[in-house]
């Protein structure tokens, strides 16, 4: 299965008090007036740019080594394998605002107004996280209608450059999914264009499907440890053993919500709003 | 700006506030250059600043650029993809004693030791300081790459680029 599915600006562009909240804001009524023009300007300005598609296709847990070895650099061991080999449902995503949103925000700082150039980088970056859940969300609908614990499943994203997967995955991911096709590109440095855009692979199944005890040697580079709020939205629960990296178990993990303005390793929330289940 | 940026690094504000600042400080800067070219009042220094060579992301690199602006310093802002060589060039050519490098991929931070490498393979090596900073970079990569110093953030590289030339 192969899809590509499109979406207006507004079903990905995440509410205000989360892009605020990420910002450091407590609410909008704390901003000073200028502020919130500015942060008003940059959601109408993304709501007109934002060209939001993605590129969606399956793969069987058998294929996926092949592109998840990538160039050969990722870590001996690593969590993603074994969630695979636990999962119900593969898919290989790549999605993006489109060039618009990124132009302007270059055009903004050269037009000296870098309130609103940032302000609307903040609410594309947010936006580009959403587009991935929604596309995880829409994938989790698909494996429900074949039956695929319809009750329990659960469908999230894991990016090349997040959890021991090397950034240098991108490429056997682009050659295999060719989202060339949605006007995404890889420079030589593994850098998609447009800037927001985000790739991946889906992976659904149950609960249990995505434990890990995030505790491999790269764990501790991590800045911002998102594995532990996803884990525990909703699947495990304190005390399930999980798999560590020299496969022994352990305790569950605790949740934990820790938003970081860099989004290294983006917060996904595929039973969120619902609004991207209907794209266009 | 000096006010705003201590504003900011004491979270009084936080930055879409400094940046509604920056505008005014433009505004300013304007009026200011000419009078300041006139009577030859320095700027407290030049600094060359760009992103990475196979890197597109500037957004830090432009805050540090307003930041730096609003403290005193002339920026050369090479902009994004930026070639190794072309910061030493550039430090030279502009007879900027301060060289600053954005990163935001862990494959493209390793540009920056070329930079390093470069400049010690010259014998001005010596009056150009480099700092690094972006997502992936840290002060243990600075150590390791040469550089003299690394920034968390754009209002601590003013700081540390204040202290690399021994300026209030």
């Amino acid at each position: 299965m192969r899809d590509i599915v499109r979406f207006k600006g507004e079903q990905v562009r995440l509410p205000e008090k989360e892009v605020l909240g990420a910002q450091g804001v407590r609410s909008r009524a704390s901003l000073p007036t200028r502020v919130r023009a500015a942060f008003d300007s940059a959601c109408e300005l993304f709501d007109e740019l934002a060209a939001p598609v993605g590129v969606v296709e399956e793969l069987t847990r058998e294929e996926f080594p092949a592109v998840y070895e990538g160039e050969g650099n990722n870590p001996p061991v690593t969590p993603l394998p074994e969630i695979v080999t636990r999962s119900e449902g593969l898919a290989l995503y790549a999605a993006t605002l489109g060039e618009g949103v990124s132009r302007r925000i270059g055009e903004l700082f050269d037009e000296q107004d870098p309130a609103v150039a940032y302000l609307l980088d903040a609410v594309a970056s947010a936006a580009a996280d959403l587009l991935s859940g929604c596309l995880a969300e829409r994938f989790g609908t698909r494996l429900a209608e074949r039956g695929v614990a319809p009750d329990h499943a659960k469908v999230l994203s894991y990016s090349p450059g997040y959890c021991g997967w090397h950034v240098s995955g991108q490429r056997r991911l682009f050659a295999r999914l060719r989202p060339e096709e949605i006007g995404i590109h890889l420079n030589s440095s593994f850098l998609m264009t447009p800037l927001k855009s985000v790739s991946g692979v889906l992976v659904g199944g149950t609960g249990d499907t995505h434990h890990f005890r995030p505790d491999f040697p790269f764990c501790e580079a991590c800045a911002t440890h998102e594995c532990r709020p996803r884990m525990a939205s909703g699947v495990a629960e304190e005390g399930e053993e999980s798999l560590g990296p020299n496969g022994a178990t352990g305790g569950g993990a605790r949740a934990r919500r820790r938003r970081d303005r860099s989004r290294a390793y983006p917060s996904r929330d595929p039973s969120g709003s619902g609004a991207c289940l209907d794209p266009e | 700006m000096g006010v705003v940026g201590e504003q900011f690094r004491t979270h009084q504000i936080f930055l879409p506030e400094v940046l509604l600042a920056a505008r005014a400080m433009y505004a300013g800067l304007d009026l200011l250059k000419p009078l300041l070219l006139r009577d030859n009042i320095p700027m407290l220094g030049k600094v060359v600043i760009g992103t990475i060579r196979g890197d597109l992301h500037d957004i830090g690199k432009n805050l540090v650029g307003i930041m730096l602006q609003g403290a005193g310093f002339e920026v050369i802002d090479l902009g994004k993809d930026v070639p190794p060589a072309r910061f030493v060039e550039a430090a030279i050519e502009q007879e900027a004693p301060v060289i600053g490098m954005s990163a935001l991929l862990t494959t493209t931070m390793v540009g920056m030791k070329e930079v390093v490498d470069n400049l010690r393979a010259r014998p001005c090596q010596s009056k150009i300081k480099t700092i690094v900073g972006g997502a992936p970079v840290s002060a243990d990569f600075a150590r390791e790459i040469g550089a003299d110093d690394y920034a968390f953030d754009a209002a601590s590289a003013v700081t540390h680029i204040k202290a690399l030339l021994g300026v209030a």
